[in-house]
């Protein structure tokens, strides 16, 4: 018996052991790595030796402070202005004085909101391309994640009924889910184009002529949006599948017993085919939430993170930093916080859509 | 079929074709413009002429876009990648999930669990560390032992072999399969070799084409962000990181609408063959989640 056992325990470990040893080398070592040049200064290739250096990578990240000026007055004093704005005190005398102010020094102006006449709160931060990368896929994935998951759903509903020729429509909707990213970010950035795009054609087309060209990709305020349209374009099909399949668990008997009890439409949908499709719900969230978070390509073919900083995404800075400046310790770092991110948000969200 | 049926039902088509036309008209365009020239291309985009092969139409732009990049060597380099790393994916994910399975032994339930637990790790947040990791890789070739893994083939399929959803799926089918098939072979002496080969491989069609879709997907369409940052050298480079060729001061929108149409033709019509096989592959991605 004995002999038995280990002859299991080694045919067990012999099969299994090959995908484990390259889930160990390939996932598990390089994520602890991650967390250990977080702490360092390590470089790809460095003629210096790696030091420990704490916490110092993360307070580079995340260094705010805040400050509140009060605005120049003249000799009588008023207000001084220029184009009918107060006049405020320059920024530089705070952040390039490390002596009478360390907490502000070589920090940058973030964001500044008014308060009054003749005061103004300037938020500043000592890395604000990666803050506003961090704000750029937060929203990103606010946005994005209930949309693509309502109109997955939507399509699912319609398309999960039986009429002829249903299935054509079926294969239509999920035909972009097979065309990579990396191509359907080089065909938009035709359709977005601000001259000879498709889209202003085709909204021109559609409002008689009242339309304006619109330089989708090229302003700031367009900009990410238009990532968000064409990334639920694109992956919406997947989902679409993942909700079918949950609807097709729902037994028939439960609808046929609502159309006896005379339910509306409305109310068949609230309480039958939505508590039946709770667990579904749930991995739909994660797995959007999961791919949003991750946001690169799209980035790295439409915009390259402009105009002005506002398509950066967090995965975006980690391989300018980590690749583009062979910066190891200063892209794992930023590695970490992605994952903490990940991992609290679909915790949340479990917690969320947890069983009452 | 009363008349208000009938409506209900047109309307329902109509209503079906309008948002089939938003997922399929851009796909639609890109085919069509990567026969048109580049002045027609942008004078048509215009009009509705963008979704029509009108005008002049011919195969220039696929001439000029294998002559500005080596096109048939990244289409080289995409298969190659994707087809060994397919066939390693399906037999060490399957031999490790039937070992999970079938056979007892020490361990088993610590080492499946990490496995499972990796799934919540996105490759993006292991890729920096891993760049430092495979560049003080050995590799044994005809020359000896070699150290760092950059500008290599290996650095593009090793690291991809195996993902805990493969795992996953095979483990989640086989715990379905009858155990008696495997303890009667096993009693007639069969090896668990020879028990995977023979017994349980021939019943698992549907789980290995639900990984191969999966992992084919993921290697031929996905891969763009690590070999960007392991391969620089142009003759190993696959087909998604081949389109930063045409990244020109003139953008030429003809040869790129040609190469984005080789690259994905052959993928839609793959999906169009067997797109029962892609949808459920998707859809068991969803089951018992």
């Amino acid at each position: 018996m004995a002999s038995r056992l280990t002859q299991q325990n080694r045919a067990g470990w012999l099969m299994a052991g090959p995908a484990f040893l390259l889930i160990a080398v390939f996932l598990i070592i390089p994520f602890f790595m991650a967390i250990g040049f977080s702490f360092t200064n390590q470089r790809l290739v460095s003629p210096n030796p790696t030091e420990w250096v704490g916490t110092a990578n993360y307070e580079r990240l995340f260094g705010l402070a805040v400050l509140t000026l009060e605005a120049e007055r003249d000799e009588d004093g008023a207000v001084r202005t220029k184009d009918g704005e107060p006049v405020f005190p320059s920024l530089r005398s705070y952040t390039r004085n490390k002596d009478d102010h360390p907490e502000f020094y070589r920090k940058r102006e973030w964001f500044s909101f008014g308060r009054g006449e003749d005061r103004r709160t300037f938020v500043l931060a000592t890395d604000v391309v990666f803050l506003k990368a961090v704000r750029n896929t937060l929203f990103f994935v606010i946005v994005v994640a209930p949309l693509q998951a309502a109109a997955a759903l939507g399509l699912a509903l319609l398309i999960n009924r039986k009429v002829r020729g249903i299935n054509i429509f079926r294969t239509i909707y999920f035909m972009p889910v097979v065309i990579s990213m990396v191509v359907v970010s080089m065909l938009w950035r035709f359709i977005y184009d601000g001259q000879n795009g498709l889209l202003n054609t085709v909204l021109d087309l559609l409002t008689f002529g009242w339309f304006e060209p619109v330089d989708w990709l090229g302003q700031t305020s367009t900009a990410l949006p238009s990532i968000m349209a064409m990334s639920i374009w694109q992956g919406v099909g997947f989902h679409m599948i993942i909700w079918l399949s949950g609807l097709q668990t729902i037994p028939a008997s439960l609808y046929e017993a609502a159309r006896i009890e005379g339910a509306s439409r409305w109310q068949t949908f609230r309480y039958v085919t939505w508590p039946g499709l709770r667990n579904t719900a749930i991995l739909v969230m994660i797995i959007i939430t999961m791919q949003a978070f991750t946001l690169y390509p799209q980035i790295a073919v439409m915009t390259g993170g402009g105009p002005l900083d506002s398509t950066q995404s967090i995965v975006f800075q980690m391989v300018e930093r980590g690749y583009g400046r062979q910066d190891i310790s200063g892209g794992s770092t930023i590695s970490v916080f992605l994952f903490l991110f990940v991992l609290s948000i679909s915790l949340l969200q479990r917690w969320l859509t947890r069983e009452k | 079929m009363t008349l208000e049926r009938k409506t209900r039902l047109i309307g329902l088509y109509l209503f079906l074709g309008f948002i089939a036309c938003i997922f399929v008209l851009p796909i639609i365009f890109m085919v069509m413009s990567s026969f048109k020239p580049d002045l027609q291309l942008l004078s048509d985009s215009s009009s509705m002429r963008a979704f029509l092969p009108v005008g002049e139409i011919g195969l220039d732009n696929y001439r000029d876009a294998f002559r500005r990049a080596p096109v048939g060597l990244f289409i080289f380099n995409s298969v190659f990648i994707t087809a060994t790393t397919l066939g390693l994916s399906l037999f060490l994910a399957s031999i490790a999930a039937f070992s999970f399975v079938f056979i007892e032994w020490r361990g088993k339930t610590v080492v499946l669990a990490i496995i499972i637990a990796t799934y919540i790790l996105p490759f993006e947040t292991v890729a920096v560390p891993l760049l430092l990791l495979v560049n003080n890789l050995p590799w044994l070739s005809t020359e000896g032992v070699t150290w760092g893994w950059l500008n290599s083939y290996q650095v593009q399929i090793v690291p991809w072999i195996i993902r805990a959803l493969e795992i996953f799926l095979f483990v989640q089918y086989f715990r379905d399969l009858p155990r008696d098939l495997v303890e009667s072979a096993r009693v007639e002496g069969a090896s668990w070799f020879q028990v995977y080969r023979r017994v349980v491989m021939p019943l698992s069609g549907p789980v290995i084409a639900t990984v191969a879709i999966l992992k084919f997907l993921e290697m031929y369409n996905n891969q763009f962000i690590w070999p960007i940052m392991v391969v620089q050298e142009e003759g190993l480079r696959p087909i998604m990181v081949g389109l930063l060729y045409f990244f020109q001061l003139n953008t030429a929108w003809g040869e790129i609408m040609a190469y984005l149409t080789i690259i994905t033709v052959p993928v839609l019509a793959f999906y169009l063959v067997l797109q029962r096989a892609f949808i459920a592959s998707i859809a068991s991605t969803g089951v018992k989640g």
